[in-house]
């Protein structure tokens, strides 16, 4: 047990020093506030600015798109319907293998779409492929924090002369920490994968203006990149690498803390 | 019985899931006192309690017939607001639960959601009805702060000035003091004690001692149907009926 601890720290450790050594002499302030100059293949100046913003609009609009999906969805499954109702397991089971999909399927699924439908590699179709991809994750999160919910509170409330309405609120107010949770693990999600938006985003070396434009992400710069002959532009795969890197590490820390909160709360 | 019935509860049968958990209820609870239901577990009691302020109409599967007067309102009417008839009663649980927000909007949320938007008069019923479940002192200047802090005895304080906030005339207590030390238990039981001027109380408790230190009269219920129904003494130590006589001894549990 222990030599597995050490075994997957010491992996942990090896590929965050990597990205470090290989990235941190071409980390700049241009990478971070700049558009690619002179293509993302060949240039070796400018930054990943494109690919930063790509990644937030699509992260955040797979999140928010699926959010609007993903709550009624929850809700619909553990408060409308009963827990042995037939079709709440089997949408529930759905979803676990859905969960367990490999997101290049998700992709490939909504380029599919995409082709059927007449859109271009786009904004939206990243969104969208990112969206089905986080759907998933986010049912499952919802489900416990809604299944966690102590019956007390209805009665609770109800007891006190409570509408429905006003019922809903506080139940709201109850998951809302727990909502913020699955927001940030599927913007997490959403933010790191490459196989999803490959097909589906396009890539642009400039910040999308509207849906219909192709959009850069962070992993694809990354890939990209790495693919070029040019070894000043394989170190800049690393910095936006490490770019990344800090992203991710930023909505970890924050749902970290979530958490925290949200068990002292309880 | 002398006092004058609050609750009156007329051929009450109630079905969950096929299952006939109520049958033939008639009683009429006395205004003014406390009226404790016990009975072995799973023998109805929680339900009988539930159905008198519609919780159960949440169950799926329920079926209902008969009728519980409040004041002589039928509260299972088909023109009967639910929400005006939970409002006269105010319920504490078995275990507390404290709403996810303060102290202070725990006891004025009630008064909130039926209409009273007056700062002043909001701090003043929350100081009220904090004194009258003597939790005041302990918390008067937290009141801002998560409730879910207190200790759970002081929760089922809090718990009850919430529930007396919304004005109720009957308070329901579901196994109320089952999760409360002894100390709190006390406590809780003197508040119940000292309300009962202003109340009618339903208790439902299993057990039989606290009965006999809170209750005026006792029902006796077993399996689904209603044994006994007397003054407190009466049925805990002159029962009429063979069932009572052997629950009250411990034979049956």
């Amino acid at each position: 047990m222990i030599g597995s601890t050490i075994l997957v720290g010491l992996s942990l450790f090896l590929i965050i020093g990597t990205v470090i050594i290989k990235g941190l002499p071409f980390l700049s302030l241009d990478m971070l506030t700049k558009t690619p100059n002179g293509g993302y293949y060949f240039g070796r100046s400018g930054g990943v600015l494109n690919a930063i913003i790509g990644s937030i609009y699509v992260a955040g609009g797979a999140t928010l798109l699926g959010m609007l999906i993903s709550l009624p969805v929850a809700i619909y499954l553990n408060i409308y319907l009963k827990k042995e109702n037939r079709f709440a397991r089997f949408a529930k089971l759905s979803f676990d293998v859905l969960f367990g999909i490999p997101s290049i399927v998700y992709g490939a699924f909504a380029f599919s779409l995409m082709v059927y439908l007449g859109v271009r590699a786009s904004l939206l179709g990243g969104v969208i492929a990112v969206a089905l991809l986080v759907i998933p994750i986010m049912v499952r999160t919802l489900d416990e924090v809604i299944i966690h919910v102590p019956k007390e509170l209805k009665e609770a409330v109800l007891s006190l002369g409570a509408t429905r309405w006003e019922m809903a609120k506080i139940y709201f107010r109850q998951i809302k920490a727990g909502i913020l949770t699955a927001v940030l693990l599927a913007f997490g999600r959403g933010v790191g994968d490459v196989a999803a938006v490959m097909f589906t985003a396009g890539f642009s070396d400039n910040i999308p203006t509207s849906l219909n434009e192709p959009a850069a992400t962070l992993p694809l710069a990354i890939f990209f990149q790495l693919g070029s002959p040019i070894p000043e532009v394989q170190g800049r795969a690393y910095a936006s690498a490490f770019i990344l890197s800090i992203f991710i590490l930023i909505i970890v820390v924050l749902s970290t803390l979530l958490t925290n909160k949200r068990r002292k709360k309880s | 019985m002398t006092q004058t019935p609050h609750i009156s509860v007329k051929d009450l049968n109630v079905h969950i899931s096929g299952n006939h958990l109520l049958k033939n209820i008639n009683i009429n609870i006395p205004d003014k006192s406390v009226t404790s239901i016990i009975g072995p577990s799973g023998c109805g009691k929680t339900t009988l309690l539930k159905s008198l302020n519609r919780l159960l109409d949440d169950i799926p599967e329920v079926n209902i017939s008969g009728s519980v007067l409040v004041d002589g309102e039928d509260i299972y009417g088909p023109k009967t607001e639910v929400t005006h008839i939970r409002k006269k009663m105010g319920l504490l649980a078995q275990r507390p639960f404290p709403l996810p927000m303060s102290i202070y909007d725990n006891i004025a949320y009630g008064p909130r959601i039926h209409g009273l938007k007056n700062k002043k008069e909001l701090n003043v019923l929350v100081e009220h009805y904090l004194q009258a479940v003597g939790l005041w002192e302990e918390v008067k200047h937290r009141l801002h702060t998560s409730a879910s802090a207190l200790s759970i005895g002081q929760q089922q304080r809090l718990c009850l000035a919430r529930g007396l906030a919304v004005e109720p005339e009957i308070i329901l207590g579901d196994e109320s003091t089952s999760a409360l030390d002894p100390i709190s238990t006390k406590t809780i039981e003197d508040l119940l004690i000292k309300l009962k001027e202003n109340y009618t109380i339903v208790l439902v408790t299993h057990i039989l001692r606290q009965a006999r230190r809170v209750s005026d009269f006792i029902v006796f219920v077993y399996m689904g149907e209603i044994i006994e129904f007397g003054p407190t003494e009466e049925v805990l130590l002159n029962p009429k009926e063979a069932l009572t006589k052997d629950y009250v001894k411990g034979f049956i549990s």
